[in-house]
């Protein structure tokens, strides 16, 4: 990932090298970090990977059925749904969410009075837990609840619908719920790139006699282009693991209409106890991730060669 | 870009004070609920309440058992980040300090644990924390929130230190310090303004974290405040009042947090980010 690339680069970089003959080789004091992380995050995703190819059921005996799993899963119409699911929502919060965000922290970053109350506003639902979203959102799309209180109020009565019950509708619902979370995450992405473009430029394009859109277009927009590379790299690989909106919104439902990757491995894996078949669901989603990053990053190393 | 305020910024406020509404009014809900008795809910959920109706809170507080649940989920933050804290500034410094190829190649490999999902590994760490007897006590929680949250602290950590000239080290260092004096003397006190992030993002990380708990925790006295609100819900169901006031006892230190340090959190969130 090229955000997360980043203080590697810079590290190797560093201009003292080779300077001081001194220098010491500090392994040590990553070796506890180097354990825990082993342990915590490195075998167990070595070992699920495994898991997804054997028939386990969680007891100690487990044997190797190859791609059974994965025949399972292709003819598993339930789990493809959750694949195509799981895109649609990733796509949904990629492009909705990062271009509100841009918009409203172009808005923001102007003379605003509301500016500080607005990116308090904004940014609020981000640091609150995602069950407690997804209980608040589960309560405003009850029906009868506050959202078509309001569409009555407003006279919209005929636009209610059953927003977490209707199994065409309740996927946007959700979606709608994890943007309004997310955005001020984004937003503040987007101001702190803003913040960072000198004002002498824009000085020096009002004296050139530039209009505001020439000023967006050649000043702002190429500033903006690694925020929205950053952007567009954390929602995707967030939205990609989401799992505790849906889970308490509808827990996958109606039938099968919210069920996302991480939904059916957490479901097959302990509640079902098909450990196999879960964690090869499970390594499905994590090639997507990988892909993701893979594509995003060849994506911006192709539009920084041009 | 730099003119007086006119009409036309009069305008975009106006605009953007009704998304400003929009965005708030989820929460208005939150808050207006909590405070109503369930006669008044069902009226209307959108009114401000007609009398403030403070008995949720207290059947909430009484019967989700949220002060256990506060202490725990306190406990577990606590220790989680002041070892998130250690360890995470000690490996920067190693890999980041080091002279060894090898150094840059780890740290590389540890950020990366940013996007690893967790779903994956989830039914063996299971397995091991069982295998471990840990499960239904704090430690498991607590060495799940260490593991996880390890990569975004060494990526925080190391990001900052890599922008650090070493000139203080390496005087340190001539004075006869060795790398570990260097290391606790020099470096982490100047690691400060990155430890102030790392306390505040990981401590809203591992404080609102559900499915863990809920899976090494649940049904246990261990549980943290997500899982306590989560099962509360499912059997105060129609109850909204008495589970919105109990979601805003839960919430209210990161809530505090938030506003109280607002400048740093929005920071904080954004500023390891930065590629």
């Amino acid at each position: 990932m090229t955000t997360t690339a980043a203080p590697a680069m810079r590290a190797g970089k560093n201009p003292k090298k080779g300077k001081h003959p001194t220098r010491r080789n500090l392994l040590w004091f990553a070796l506890p970090a180097l354990a825990l992380y082993g342990t915590v995050l490195i075998y167990p995703t070595f070992a699920g990977a495994a898991l997804a190819f054997t028939n386990s059921k969680g007891g100690r005996r487990a044997d190797f059925v190859g791609l059974a799993n994965f025949q399972t899963l292709l003819a598993d119409q339930d789990a493809i749904r959750s694949v195509g699911n799981t895109i649609l929502v990733t796509a949904s919060l990629v492009i909705v969410q990062t271009a509100l965000a841009l918009m409203l922290a172009i808005g923001l970053h102007q003379k605003l009075k509301l500016r500080g109350a607005l990116r308090t506003i904004f940014f609020l639902p981000f640091i609150l837990p995602s069950l407690i979203v997804g209980v608040l959102w589960q309560f405003l799309y009850n029906p009868g609840g506050p959202i078509d209180s309001v569409l009555t109020s407003l006279g919209l009565g005929s636009l209610i619908q059953l927003w977490l019950g209707s199994t065409s509708v309740a996927i946007w619902s959700v979606i709608v719920a994890l943007i309004w979370q997310n955005t001020g995450f984004s937003i503040v992405v987007y101001l702190a790139a803003l913040e960072e473009v000198p004002a002498e430029l824009y000085e020096a394009s009002a004296i050139d006699g530039a209009n505001a859109r020439q000023n967006f277009w050649h000043i702002t927009r190429p500033m903006l282009g690694p925020a929205t590379t950053i952007n567009i790299t954390l929602t995707m690989v967030g939205a990609l693991k989401i799992f505790d909106q849906i889970f308490v919104m509808t827990n996958g439902g109606p039938g099968v209409a919210t069920q996302v990757l991480s939904l059916v491995t957490y479901q097959q894996s302990f509640v079902l106890g098909n450990y196999g078949y879960g964690s090869a669901i499970a390594l499905v989603l994590t090639m997507i991730i990988a892909a993701a990053a893979f594509i995003q990053t060849w994506a911006r190393r192709r539009a920084g060669a041009n | 870009m730099r003119r007086r305020y006119g009409v036309q910024n009069l305008a975009l406020e106006l605009i953007f004070a009704a998304f400003g509404v929009i965005a708030l009014f989820p929460i208005y809900i939150l808050v207006v609920v909590a405070f109503k008795s369930p006669t008044d809910v069902a009226q209307s959920a959108l009114t401000p309440p007609t009398e403030l109706y403070l008995d949720n809170f207290m059947v909430a507080w009484a019967q989700a058992d949220l002060a256990r649940a506060f202490v725990q989920t306190m406990l577990i933050t606590a220790v989680s980040v002041a070892v998130l804290i250690c360890l995470g500034s000690a490996a920067a410094y190693g890999l980041v300090r080091g002279s060894g190829r090898i150094n840059r190649i780890l740290l590389m490999l540890m950020i990366l644990g940013i996007s690893i999902p967790i779903q994956l590994g989830m039914v063996p760490l299971y397995q091991l924390m069982r295998d471990l007897g840990l499960l239904q006590t704090p430690w498991s929680v607590i060495i799940f929130s260490v593991g996880a949250y390890l990569p975004l602290t060494v990526f925080l950590y190391s990001g900052f230190l890599a922008t650090q000239p070493s000139e203080y080290e390496e005087a340190a260092q001539v004075d006869g310090a060795n790398a570990f004096q260097s290391f606790s003397r020099v470096v982490f006190p100047l690691l400060r303004p990155v430890t102030g992030t790392v306390v505040i993002v990981t401590s809203i990380h591992v404080w609102n974290d559900f499915l863990t708990p809920l899976l090494y925790l649940g049904g246990s006295d261990a549980r943290t405040l997500t899982v306590a609100i989560f099962s509360f819900r499912g059997e105060y169901a129609t109850e909204w009042g008495v589970v919105f006031a109990g979601i805003l006892i839960s919430i209210l230190p990161i809530v505090l947090v938030f506003f109280v340090l607002q400048k740093y959190v929005i920071k904080g969130f954004a500023s390891g980010l930065k590629g």
